[in-house]
């Protein structure tokens, strides 16, 4: 057990005393504040951004969006009261649902106009499944670190940890959803990183990244060969050439988007975000919502957001060192990676820093999928949080009694 | 207090091993780093470079709709209004019932209309450089070069481009257009033609789609307006041409602004889509006629569609009146006149099948009433034309030119005996002739190889030159021209002199210099026909009838008004005009310049601008040659034996004396061309009057008496047609 840096630790198997429960707080406060104000930001943002998009009736989207807020943090609460710990054992379970849900995806999915099979049309709303899969991939690749943590130096163990996140994130591409599919393999590697892979191992692993990476971009379409579709290419490496071609979709988005923000100002053009309201930046609700948020509410309104997420992040950091098992650890990591990669990629294509990936910006976005998807992570870290705690507690109990 | 927050101090909780804690650190750190990269880019787009975005984002989203400026009016000398702008009603089509799919088709359809610009320009272009290097080689054309040239002058046309049929997405419009057109009288095609040919100049404004409906057709629209939508009725002005056909080419006509006509100066600062003078007056003075359009700000989104701003709208300025010097009362009469006059002369069996005439104020240079025929009806211009509509009206398959062709102005005509007194002129101040000198008689004169001969081969006998004006002896003028060429150009210098040969200054587009020949002309056109003759390997480009040197021939065919000499009915009022003047100051006379307008006034009818003419030159003539002449031609219209005499017969000669000159300009293998020129002096108000009917005989026949109409109405006389028997040319 004490061979590796980091042991499970293995809770006792009984629930801590009554007395002990109602002393702590059942929620993270800052955690909770940080995840509220985004929600009531998205709200507030897409007010505006949306009114058009339904003919007649402009709430429909922040309804709608509301809606799927206010089902988030309720299963956020459940979620909280549910010791995390035990989703370990459904490791198999949940990872089989995740591989299902893809697959499901691409044989009843919905095609859209693009010829993207991204969701499954349900009555009330279309299932995103790469979004939820984030989620699945999070719990089950934790446990199977945790699984080989004895044997985290082995270059076996991070080939396959790495393997079992490619799987699905390649299946994800393929739908095309470039950007859940990066998300996934920045979980495994978050997971890696914390369950403490050596140095060496993750340099190679960095390296390989930058090798295909290179390939993908570089090589393989010289050679002919176009692993990637034209379209996102042309988003990837639009941000590296902003005026090359304004003509161009991918430049277009991020040029109107960087245009959109720009024009906020200090303090924002409200109700005369003309970019926004203009639909001058396609998917100002989803991906590019940061641009709707600078327009609108100028730098105020995007540093507010920017904080927000900076407090989001640092709780999930501190839940993570505050875990009582390794599992706790590595599931607060893999919500930290998806957080910080969809935060950084999202706001910096809207800024015009990043590639165009197409990842949404975590409770701002609007979408059914990606809310209660990042809300279920949230209550997953709520879990960790509370269990933290009782276990906390009762030590101290044991101490101080 | 939590008992998380009572434990904290001294008990550090689950142990966090030094190697997850530097992970962890590292974690935060690059957080905190791209925290701060988002942060500092921010604060550059927003805080650093805000204004400049805000500006694009305005470019991106703003858009104005013009308002169409009202017109100003032309008017008469009296301030009667002869060209007006009406309101009227206008069915138009909102872009927002457009689907994207049809903006589409409209932008296909821009690039390749430029596209075929661009290679007709190109072909042009090609052509006209081989041309050029055909011609410099100087040497006959190959077969391949002959055949090379055809296909470029083929390449060289330009391409007429279809507006695409509706697309097949587009159903919900294709419906509206189906219900739409029988109510407004066009057929769908023809909606969706006119909503493309409008998108194409202006995306986001309506598109006018038929002016004018009947009531009917607007009550209907009107009471069953949800069965239309993205129709709407409009009120807009458009050119309004109360009296038709009057001075139709002197007026012009108007239209949107085309694309090459924005590049030119005349045009500069003008909007797409403003209507613009297209011809005539309304051409020339369009800068003050147009006014300035003003600016219904929209905001455009993404897709095009325009939503209203409460920014406020630029009215617009509507434009400035212009006052002509034409007499409306003059105007009508004269164009009574050509029309009697050329029923007269069909009667009598002559095709006269164009015919032009102007009055004007020997003084200034102010034009009194002028016309062409055929004319046409400026309204016309208020719909779009069809194909076969605009090829009447510019007459491709008429030898003398369509009802555009304004032949008072741009006619390229020989003058027949009309040019006489210029000749006599020359002469005399040259000293070839003398005034009691009488010579000319016999019926023909015979010089080189060539016999040249009075009209029905009369012998007026010897004459002096007061005798020889009065009955136009040509005998007489032929001698007088083989005197003048061995004294170089004296006919020619004359001509010029007295305004003959060279644009006039005129306030109208498109003048034609003419031409009066001379021995150094006829070297250069000799030499062009060669080149040509060479380059096409053709027997003859027609630039001239044959390749020969000046000879005395010419000169003695320029002294009586044949030859190779072009002019106009403007240019030879401008020579009487000038003549007339001339005489009025004892021999020293200003070249006028002739012109239509007088003034520029505002909306309420206060003056803007006086538009004063500058005299174009100076002739100073001897006095006592200039009163031979003046006296010849008065003689030839109040003397028994003159050939207008009797056109003018019960004129009161004392009160108003007529100094006129019939003329009679040949064709080879048409009807003879009427002329007559007359100057009638008056303290107040004297009138020369220039009137040509083409193929309509003799001067005397046609031309002298619808001169007469016109007189008859400037100075109140009763309007009599009366025909003139004399046969001269």
């Amino acid at each position: 057990m004490t061979s590796t840096a980091m042991s499970p630790i293995e809770v006792p198997d009984e629930t801590p005393v009554h007395g002990a429960r109602t002393l702590r707080l059942p929620l993270d406060p800052l955690l909770t504040l940080a995840t509220i104000g985004l929600g009531i930001c998205s709200i507030v943002t897409l007010r505006v951004a949306t009114r058009k998009f339904v003919p007649g009736q402009p709430r429909y989207y922040v309804d709608r969006q509301a809606t799927y807020l206010i089902v988030g943090l309720v299963l956020m609460v459940v979620l909280s009261r549910v010791d995390y710990s035990r989703l370990r054992h459904l490791m198999y379970g949940i990872y089989g649902a995740l591989m299902l849900s893809i697959l499901a995806v691409l044989a009843l999915g919905h095609k859209t106009a693009l010829g993207a099979q991204r969701a499954i049309e349900f009555p009330l709303f279309s299932f995103q499944a790469s979004e939820l899969g984030k989620v699945l991939l999070i719990l089950a690749l934790s446990a199977f670190v945790v699984n080989r943590s004895r044997r985290l130096r082995d270059l076996d163990t991070t080939a396959r940890v790495m393997l079992v996140a490619l799987v699905p994130a390649m299946l994800v591409i393929a739908q095309p959803d470039l950007g859940s599919g990066l998300v996934y393999m920045a979980i495994a590697f978050m997971l890696l990183f914390v369950a403490g892979t050596s140095w060496r191992q993750l340099t190679a692993l960095v390296a390989l990244v930058a090798v295909s990476g290179a390939f993908v971009l570089v090589a393989a379409p010289a050679a002919g060969v176009h692993v990637l579709k034209p379209y996102q290419m042309e988003r990837l490496t639009a941000f590296l050439h902003p005026s090359s071609d304004p003509k161009k979709k991918g430049a277009y988005q991020q040029e109107e988007s960087k245009v959109a923000i720009g024009a906020g100002q200090k303090t924002g053009r409200g109700v005369n975000s003309t970019q926004i309201k203009g639909n001058y930046v396609p998917e100002d609700d989803t991906d590019f919502i940061f641009a709707a948020v600078g327009e609108q509410y100028g730098f105020v309104g995007a540093a507010l957001v920017l904080s927000l997420y900076a407090l989001l992040i640092w709780r999930t950091l501190r839940i993570l060192t505050m875990a009582k098992d390794l599992f706790g650890s590595l599931v607060a990591a893999g919500v930290v990676a998806m957080l910080m990669f969809q935060v950084f990629v999202s706001v910096g294509m809207s800024v015009g820093i990043m590639p165009i990936t197409g990842v949404t910006l975590p409770l701002m976005s609007y979408g059914g999928s990606s809310v209660i998807t990042t809300l279920l992570a949230v209550g997953l870290l709520q879990s960790i949080y509370v269990q933290a705690g009782a276990s906390q507690a009762m030590k101290g109990r044991v101490y101080r009694y | 207090m939590s008992s998380i927050e009572r434990l904290k101090p001294n008990e550090p909780r689950t142990p966090v091993s030094p190697q997850l804690a530097l992970r962890v650190a590292i974690l935060g750190s690059i957080a905190l780093v791209m925290f701060g990269i988002i942060f500092f880019r921010l604060w550059y787009l927003q805080v650093l470079s805000g204004e400049q975005y805000v500006q694009q984002a305005q470019a991106n989203d703003q858009r104005n709709l013009p308002i169409a400026a009202p017109r100003g009016e032309i008017l008469d000398r009296t301030g009667t209004p002869i060209v007006t702008s009406n309101v009227t009603n206008a069915v138009q089509i909102l872009p927002s019932a457009l689907p994207a799919s049809v903006k589409e088709e409209a932008a296909t359809y821009q690039a390749a209309v430029a596209q075929a610009g661009g290679e007709y320009a190109l072909a042009k272009e090609r052509l006209k450089a081989f041309e050029e290097d055909l011609r410099n080689s100087k040497r006959h054309a190959t077969a391949s070069q002959r055949a090379e040239l055809a296909a470029l002058e083929r390449q060289a046309r330009l391409r007429h481009v279809p507006i695409p049929p509706l697309p097949r997405s587009a159903v919900k419009l294709r419906h509206l257009y189906d219900r739409l057109a029988p109510v407004i009288g066009l057929s769908p095609r023809q909606i969706d033609e006119r909503v493309i040919a409008g998108i194409v100049v202006l995306p986001y404004a309506p598109v006018t789609v038929k002016t004018d409906a009947g009531a009917a057709a607007l009550t209907l629209l009107a009471e069953r307006h949800n069965d239309f939508p993205g129709v709407r009725q409009e009120q807009v002005s458009i050119r309004h041409y109360p009296y038709g056909e009057l001075a139709a080419q002197v007026l012009g006509y108007v239209g949107q602004v085309g694309t090459e006509q924005l590049k030119q100066a005349a045009f500069r600062g003008v909007q797409q889509g403003t209507v613009v003078g297209q011809e005539g007056l309304e051409y020339f003075y369009d800068r003050y006629l147009r006014g300035k359009p003003g600016a219904r700000p929209v905001q455009v989104n993404a897709f095009g569609e325009a939503e209203p701003t409460k920014l406020g709208i630029v009215p617009p300025k509507a434009g400035h009146s212009l006052r002509l010097s034409l007499d409306l009362g003059l105007e009508q009469e004269g164009e009574k006149g050509l029309r009697e006059g050329i029923a007269i002369a069909r009667a009598g069996g002559k095709p006269a099948n164009g015919a032009a005439y102007m009055a004007m104020d020997p003084r200034n240079g102010a034009i009194l009433a002028t016309g062409s025929y055929p004319s046409f009806n400026p309204n016309v211009f208020a719909k779009p034309l069809t194909p076969s509509q605009w090829e009447a009206l510019i007459g491709v398959n008429e030898a003398g030119g369509g009802p555009l062709f304004n032949r008072a102005t741009q006619g390229a005509y020989p003058t027949g005996s009309t040019f006489k007194p210029i000749t006599a002129m020359a002469a005399l101040e040259a000293g070839v002739i003398t005034p009691g000198e009488a010579f000319g008689g016999g019926s023909c004169i015979e010089a080189g190889k060539e016999k040249f001969c009075n009209s029905g081969h009369t012998d007026y006998g010897p004459r002096d030159l007061v005798e020889a004006l009065k009955v136009s002896s040509d005998t007489y003028f032929f001698q007088t021209g083989e005197r003048a060429n061995s004294h170089g150009n004296i006919i020619q210098n004359m001509a010029h002199r007295l305004g003959v040969g060279q644009e006039t200054g005129i306030d109208l587009p498109k003048e034609f210099p003419g031409v009066v020949p001379d021995p150094e002309w006829r070297a250069k056109r000799d030499r062009e026909e060669e080149e040509c003759e060479r380059a096409k390997h053709v027997s003859s480009c027609g630039y001239v009838a044959e390749i020969r040197p000046w000879s005395v021939g010419d000169d003695m065919q320029l002294a009586v008004g044949q030859g190779d000499l072009l002019t106009d009915p403007l240019q030879m009022a401008v020579a009487y005009s000038t003549l007339a003047n001339a005489y009025m100051h004892e021999g020293h006379g200003t070249v006028v310049r002739p012109h239509l307008g007088m003034e520029i006034d505002d909306s309420k009818g206060g003056l803007v601008q006086s538009l004063s003419s500058q005299p174009a030159g100076y002739v100073h003539l001897n006095y006592s040659n200039l009163s031979l002449v003046m006296e010849g031609i008065h003689d030839a219209a109040s003397q028994p034996g003159g050939t207008s005499f009797e056109v003018w017969r019960g004129w009161n000669q004392t009160q108003h004396p007529v100094y006129g000159k019939t003329g009679t300009a040949q064709h080879t293998g048409k009807v003879d061309q009427s002329w007559y020129m007359c100057y009638i002096a008056d303290p107040t108000h004297p009138i020369v009057i220039t009137v040509t009917v083409e193929q309509g005989g003799f001067g005397a026949e046609t031309a002298a008496p619808i001169a007469r109409l016109i007189a008859s109405k400037w100075f109140n006389q009763p309007e009599k047609f009366v025909a003139g028997s004399s046969k001269t040319l």
